[in-house]
């Protein structure tokens, strides 16, 4: 017992760590306790860089949806906790992912953008074990060269993306016997893009009368811009990514140029940026807030309800995975994650909010669902600036088997060798 | 003749950095601070165009936001930069670095991430048709605007008391100060007038370039490219280096190398710098040698 007076500082110091040590001993034992109550995800996706804009959405989605399932009851009983981190590149996503699964003990992880990013974070899970849903990395190799078992993709691969738009440009004529000129990001995910651009085009009769490759820094088009006034192509194509595509769409218009404009890869956030006036073109589109079906106006209403603006494209990808990973844990009573593999191979059916239920393709975890081609509106008949675009329906379309968008196994092996 | 519209393109394209660079430049030479958060002001101005133009227009924003910014710029000024003149540039480095990600994250609180809609006032778009050579009429009034404040800042330069006095401090603050002339007042106001500028890009640029977070980030890196070959200290160096800059990235495109476009200009500064350790018209700066 300490008397008065001899209550020195150095006691107080004492004291202090000792309350410390008991205090950090203890927590070990709290953090045990809780997650066996819990099941934890772990949410990995760029928030700064080019890519941020759509991270957000991503970011907003995942806790809008981990809310509606704790809500509904949980995972099999158990309370679902999120932790989120920027994945920011390559390496500090593989390292933070490193970190989730060892540390925090995650069930497995959605999320990520980057398909460089992608791929990293694939090597640790699939080295763990542990599921890896991959919400918005594009390229094809991800389902190819680099595919892996415990990786799957609600994002839609590059192939589908260019064969849904594809067909609207088939059918307005824009294909056969006509000159393209491609703009394309000079990196993997616009080469990957490019490839399969040529291959389409080889493929129905057209031919390619420019195609220049742009550094991911550039912001002004003008000088690409003055080659296609001169080239006059039937359609102007862009393989481009983020703010860039936002940024050519204003120039094109700020140039008064008039040659039809599509492109391959897309994410509504830009045509939104672009703007009524400057968003022209046909675009391909994974998905959009205007689909006409009850599950896609419900989400819209949640998400503007608590955001107070419409979801975008990314947003949809990280909320139906985690919608599809409790519909898994909670089929199965467990988080284990070869199991929700083996159970995902299988061919299990997920509502994805469109008119058809979605799948994962057996043979390189593909989610098969349907993509939509997308035209800007002219700018008298834009009401808001959301809603400044119209849709296609379905694509394939009803009668059509959800495969025949994807890439065909002679366009893509996957061996799951690694 | 394509060609020929190519290099003029890329001559007016330079324009644009040059409204960026002058006032890094500027802002270096006389304090010695190395403001990596110039693009983030230049991202304000951005910004500020995009709130204030439905009260004001895009007329009332051109006008009040390069000043809104100029006036911020001041204040980090006076309560920042002043701490670290005649210390070693590397503490200035720091801070503005870090200045410019406070910024960065800043403008994403406050608009989110996603990047925001502007478009080219009804009045100003359409096309300028010259013979043959078809140009955008909004790039056209920038380019005359650029032009003006080059000149103003020239003259406001080489022709007052002020300039005498800014340039003087330049090559020797000591004795500008052992005159009795307190360098102070000058450094807020050339502070003011090159954050200014930076805010006035952010302005002009907004109708044309994706509004963003990291806009700024996209701008400063060709500046400083800029800032080097023209070399430190010079009016002039600046100036033809931005034209330069913008000419070399505009003929690579035009002669199909554009995925070196990038590239070229950071070539083009390793060659400057080879032969010309102190950029194209570098002066001697006595107390950074």
């Amino acid at each position: 017992m300490l008397k008065e007076g001899r209550f020195t500082r150095r006691a107080l110091l004492k004291g202090a760590a000792g309350a410390a040590v008991v205090s950090g001993l203890s927590a070990p034992s709290l953090l045990l306790a809780q997650t066996s109550e819990v099941i934890r995800i772990g949410h990995l996706t760029p928030r700064t860089g080019f890519l941020g804009p759509l991270g957000e959405y991503a970011v907003m989605a995942i806790d809008l949806a981990v809310e509606e399932i704790n809500a509904g009851g949980g995972l099999a009983g158990r309370k679902l906790e999120v932790l989120k981190e920027d994945s920011v590149n390559p390496q500090t996503a593989s390292t933070k992912a490193e970190r989730m699964i060892e540390r925090d003990k995650v069930a497995c992880i959605i999320g990520e953008i980057s398909s460089a990013s992608a791929l990293t974070i694939a090597q640790v899970a699939q080295r763990n074990k542990t599921l890896f849903i991959n919400t918005g990395a594009n390229s094809d190799a991800l389902r190819g060269s680099d595919c892996k078992r415990y990786m799957f993709h609600v994002e839609s691969q590059n192939s589908m993306y260019v064969k849904s738009v594809g067909r609207s440009f088939l059918q307005d004529g824009l294909v056969k016997g006509k000159k393209w000129y491609s703009l394309t990001a000079d990196y993997a995910f616009g080469h990957d893009l490019l490839k399969v651009a040529k291959r389409f085009m080889e493929g129905n009769g057209g031919q390619f009368a420019g195609d220049d490759l742009v550094p991911t820094d550039a912001t002004d088009f003008s000088a690409y811009l003055l080659k296609i006034r001169a080239a006059k192509p039937d359609l102007v194509v862009l393989n481009l990514a983020g703010a860039q595509i936002t940024n050519f769409l204003k120039q094109y218009s700020e140039f008064g140029l008039t040659f039809p404009v599509g492109g391959f890869g897309f994410d509504t956030a830009l045509a939104w940026a672009a703007g009524k006036g400057n968003f022209v073109g046909t675009w391909p589109c994974v998905w959009h807030h205007l689909i006409d079906t009850p599950q896609t106006k419900a989400f819209v209403t949640a998400f503007s309800k608590k955001y107070n603006k419409p979801p975008e494209n990314q947003a949809w990808g990280d909320y139906i995975a985690a919608k599809i990973v409790a519909q898994a844990v909670n089929e199965l009573k467990s988080p284990d994650s070869t199991k929700v593999v083996e159970y995902f191979e299988k061919g299990a059916k997920f509502d994805v909010l469109k008119t058809r239920p979605g799948y994962f393709r057996a043979s390189d975890h593909q989610l098969m669902h349907e993509m939509y081609a997308i035209t800007a509106l002219p700018a008298d008949k834009v009401k808001n600036q959301w809603d400044i675009f119209s849709s296609s329906g379905p694509v394939p379309g009803p009668n059509e088997d959800l495969e025949v968008i994807a890439s065909t196994k002679e366009e893509n092996t996957c061996t799951f060798a690694t | 003749m394509l060609f020929a519209q190519q290099v003029l393109n890329g001559l007016l394209d330079g324009v644009y950095y040059l409204l960026i660079a002058l006032g890094l430049s500027l802002i270096f030479s006389l304090g010695g601070i190395v403001n990596l958060a110039h693009g983030a002001f230049f991202a304000i101005g951005a910004y500020l165009t995009l709130v204030l133009s439905p009260y004001l227009g895009f007329g009332g924003a051109f006008v009040v936001a390069p000043v809104a910014v100029a006036l911020f710029g001041v204040l980090i000024e006076r309560v920042l930069f002043t701490r670290f003149y005649r210390s070693d540039p590397i503490l200035s480095l720091l801070l503005t670095f870090g200045l410019a990600m406070v910024a960065e994250q800043a403008l994403r609180m406050i608009f989110g991430a996603p990047p925001l809609s502007y478009s080219i006032p009804p009045i100003l778009r359409g096309q300028v048709v010259m013979g043959s050579f078809i140009y955008s009429f909004y790039r056209t009034v920038l380019l005359g605007i650029a032009i003006v404040c080059v000149a103003a800042l020239w003259v406001l330069l080489q022709r007052t008391s002020f300039g005498r006095v800014v340039r003087a401090g330049v090559q020797n603050p000591d004795m500008v100060g052992a005159l009795g002339i307190s360098l102070q007042p000058y450094m807020s106001a050339v502070a003011a007038l090159g954050i200014g500028l930076a805010g006035l890009a952010g302005v002009l640029l907004a109708p044309i370039y994706s509004v963003h977070p990291a806009m700024g980030n996209e701008i400063i890196t060709p500046a400083f490219v800029v800032v080097v070959i023209g070399g430190l200290g010079s009016f002039w160096g600046v100036v033809v280096a931005a034209l330069l800059v913008g000419l070399v990235k505009g003929v690579m495109v035009a002669v199909g190398y554009s995925a070196a476009s990038t590239a070229a200009i950071y070539l083009l500064m390793l060659l400057v710098l080879l032969f010309r350790p102190r950029g194209l018209f570098g002066e001697r700066i006595m107390r950074f040698e």
